[in-house]
């Protein structure tokens, strides 16, 4: 079919895209969420409270939670809880698309500093504990819990690729194979979020080494941070295998077929599970600039005895099997 | 079974029962498929009119019977002063009025209104006497014309084969004013018809015969007398003839009052008494046709269906049932397309507001209303609410809003803006509440993106919903919902690339 003029600049043929492998939102929803995902996992994984639980009882090494609110908290319990705190995180617990975080680095006297040097009061954390709790950031609006997490003391390797913010490594599992992997890194122009579509780069990571291989932002190929102006090419993840590990257990801790693994690498406990996704999107694709069709096509067709191994072997077959060439 | 096999079966199966259930209802119960489809219904009055005489008045009228290709739509009866009953007798319906006492000219009406449909006139076999009274036709005086009526007789028994085609030659000769025979006969039944005289003849031939009264049904006929149709018993069965021509059959609009039997109008107690007709037509929506004709029967898919409801809720089952229609464009551009709107079926409430405010009134009071609103809700947003609270907060205000708007167009003469109220009030605080969130979350640029494309949608199923094709056929054959029950299952099943993605992932290509 010939396209109009003004649309084919921007965009490509359907047919191209599935020979390329690229995987497209509906045939995620059908294929692979609803046909692996069961839906009475979920809550292990969208209340990020469960999913904090299920990992400590893994072994799986989180970052720690100071305090969960599950009912409305009085002022003064707030201020109990984040009085004596320098750097602490408050979250939704079922909160999505990262909606609802509010990441405080530091104090200057009465007021508490967000990592762009902005300053909130007491009484603004307050009102997020309570909007939290009346559901303004959860699916549906329902009432949502809060917790307070310790700030990841981030590991220094990616202060050259993150402006302001958090740079964390998405992995997606599928079937307890680590499929896929990127490196999220804000920028100045993301206001210091990982989310692609706000800005941030996206760093796609192979799988079998760690190294970056492609990067992308706001969907234009780019070598250099746009912020930092450091090479993406000498980017390399350490103890990746670990990290790959850490996903990959991820399938036996929360029973989930198709899975985003969100990880970040702390200084001192290397990479803890910041959370996991049941409907992981579609972006990583972008980052690697490779289809996710193609590797899920793979996993789906192998022999059943490959779904009998265990992390590391899994582990040991998609680094072999799904390295960048 | 898979689950993707039992969608499309089920789809499948959805889809033929909607669409059967629709054939059903154009072809058998007559609903149109298109909107603007007219009927011809004609409204036939007859007025019995008499002198009364100051003692006690009873008139009868025969009514007509139930006919197959005339479908009665109503009837009505002005009775001023008369009491009235309808009663069953000889196989026949009599209307009759009756009074005590009344003096002077009387007029007495029923009034029906009757639908051509296709089909036979008349139903056969009919329990009709096929007796043969012989007239007495053996005084002197006679002697010329039972002569005339044998020649008559014997020549059209000449010419003919059997007794449908004696009759087709009788009726022809009765007709031809040169025949010697038939000039004797007419001159001696000097104030008989030809009806009349035809029926003589035929008994003298032992044919059974009778008279069928009715009217031809042309617009804008008044004072009609009622005409005269002649029927024969062949041997086997009934035989309808139109006397002037000699054809057989009954005539395409010809509608049949009284079939054999006795007189049409019977008044006890006045003098000069007679019935005349008058006929007019009128075009009908092919809709309130079938509603009519159905209603009579109790048929049951329209009995149990949301025109038995009064008029009221079926205006009101007339918008929820545009509702699916904008779920299903609010799935298409969701699934086909990739469009982000602020909550999934919030464009269809706003399309409905749409229908009922007219398109651009309502776009800009939505307009205003989320400007105003946000702007609110940034001010509520300082003084540290709760959030229920707050939205409750929000909800008042949108309420104000809407009456301010309200008061202030209506003193400046904009009458649209009363319509108003059709705006449902807390979605739109949800959707205050919720862009305000983007707005401080993702910026304004998001704001704009969302509204625009939930308005963008909401327009899309305006325009949709208000389609009168769709209008037509939402509320004419609700079954068609099952059908799109059964295109939303496919769809959900739906595994390629949104035309968005087409976009989203071209860098992969390149």
């Amino acid at each position: 079919m010939q396209l109009p003029s003004f649309l084919r600049g921007g965009l490509v043929s359907p047919f191209t895209l599935r020979k390329m492998g690229v995987l497209g939102m509906n045939a995620r929803n059908v294929r692979y969420i609803a046909r692996y995902n069961d839906r009475d996992r979920y809550p292990i994984v969208d209340d990020k409270l469960n999913t904090k639980r299920a990992a400590k009882r893994a072994r799986i090494p989180v970052p720690e939670l100071i305090a969960a609110f599950e009912t409305q908290p009085s002022r003064a319990r707030v201020m109990e809880v984040i009085g004596p705190l320098q750097q602490f995180v408050i979250k939704p617990a079922r909160g999505s698309g990262g909606k609802g975080i509010l990441v405080i680095v530091g104090r200057d006297g009465e007021d508490y500093l967000k990592p762009s040097g902005a300053h909130v009061t007491a009484l603004d954390i307050q009102r997020h504990v309570s909007n939290i709790h009346s559901g303004l950031y959860s699916l549906g609006g329902k009432p949502d819990r809060v917790m307070i997490e310790a700030l990841v003391d981030f590991d220094p390797i990616f202060d050259k690729y993150s402006f302001e913010g958090v740079p964390d490594i998405r992995v997606i599992v599928f079937r307890g194979f680590p499929v896929m992997a990127m490196l999220r890194c804000s920028t100045h122009s993301s206001d210091g979020k990982a989310n692609l579509h706000q800005g941030a780069v996206g760093v796609g990571i192979d799988l079998a080494t760690g190294k970056s291989c492609h990067a992308v932002q706001r969907g234009v190929r780019i070598h250099k941070h746009p912020d930092t102006e450091m090479p993406f090419s000498d980017l390399v993840v350490p103890g990746w295998t670990d990290l790959v590990k850490l996903a990959a257990s991820c399938y036996e801790m929360t029973g989930l077929g198709y899975l985003g693994c969100d990880i970040v690498l702390d200084r001192k406990r290397g990479p803890l599970l910041l959370e996991a996704n049941a409907r992981p999107g579609l972006a990583i694709q972008i980052a690697n600039g490779i289809g996710l069709r193609t590797r899920l096509e793979h996993i789906e067709r192998m022999d059943i005895e490959h779904f009998e191994k265990n992390v590391d072997e899994r582990v040991e077959y998609s680094m072999d099997y799904f390295a960048s060439r | 079974m898979s689950p993707r096999a039992q969608v499309y079966i089920l789809a499948a199966l959805l889809a033929l029962m909607g669409a059967g259930l629709t054939a059903y209802k154009h072809f058998q119960l007559g609903f149109p498929l298109l909107p603007g489809e007219y009927r011809t219904v004609w409204t036939i009055e007859a007025k019995v009119g008499f002198d009364a005489e100051g003692g006690p008045v009873k008139a009868a009228l025969t009514l007509p019977r139930a006919q197959r290709n005339m479908e009665v739509l109503g009837e009505t009866f002005s009775s001023s002063g008369y009491g009235f009953n309808v009663i069953h007798q000889d196989d026949e319906y009599r209307a009759v009025w009756a009074r005590r006492a009344a003096s002077g000219a009387q007029s007495l009406f029923y009034q029906l209104d009757v639908h051509q449909t296709p089909g036979a006139a008349l139903e056969q076999p009919l329990d009709l006497s096929t007796q043969v009274t012989k007239p007495f036709l053996g005084a002197r005086e006679q002697e010329a014309v039972r002569l005339a009526i044998f020649s008559l007789v014997d020549t059209a028994r000449e010419r003919s084969s059997d007794t449908r085609t004696f009759t087709s030659e009788l009726l022809t000769a009765l007709g031809d004013t040169r025949n010697q025979d038939r000039n004797l006969i007419f001159g001696y039944y000097k104030n008989r018809s030809l009806v009349d005289v035809a029926l003589l003849v035929l008994a003298v031939a032992d044919i059974p015969a009778h008279r069928i009264r009715g009217l031809y049904l042309e617009d804008d006929r008044r004072r009609l007398d009622p005409e005269d149709l002649l029927e024969i018993y062949d041997g086997k069965r009934w035989v309808v003839f139109e006397p002037v021509s000699g054809s057989p059959g009954v005539p395409k609009n010809f509608f049949i009052w009284q079939r054999g039997g006795k007189s049409l109008l019977d008044v006890e107690g006045g003098r000069n008494s007679g019935v005349t007709f008058s006929v007019i037509s009128n075009d009908v929506p092919a809709r309130d046709v079938a509603m009519l004709s159905t209603s009579q029967e109790k048929e049951a898919l329209v009995d149990f269906s949301i025109y038995s409801l009064p008029i009221e809720q079926q205006s009101i089952f007339k918008l929820i049932l545009l509702v699916p229609v904008g779920a299903l464009v609010v799935v298409l551009l969701r699934v086909f397309i990739g469009l982000r709107t602020s909550g999934t079926f919030m464009p269809v409430l706003l399309a409905i507001a749409f229908i009922e405010t007219q398109l651009l009134t309502g776009l800009s009071i939505f307009v205003l209303i989320l400007i105003l609103g946000l702007w609110v809700r940034f001010y509520l947003s300082r003084l540290n609410l709760l959030l229920v609270a707050r939205i409750a907060a929000v909800v008042v205000t949108v309420v104000i809003l809407m009456g301010a708007i309200s008061v202030v167009s209506f003193k400046l003469g904009i009458e649209q803006a009363l319509t108003v109220t059709f705006f449902p009030m807390i979605i739109l605080a949800w959707t205050i509440e919720r862009m305000s969130i983007v707005w401080e979350e993702d910026g304004p640029y998001e704001v704009v993106i969302q509204a625009g494309g939930s308005l963008l949608v909401a327009v899309l199923a305006w325009w949709v919903m208000t389609n009168r094709y769709i209008e037509h056929w939402t509320f004419n054959f609700p079954e068609l919902l099952l059908v799109l029950l059964g295109v939303i299952l496919i769809i959900g099943n739906y595994t390629g690339f949104r035309l968005g993605e087409l976009a989203r992932f071209r860098q992969l290509v390149r």
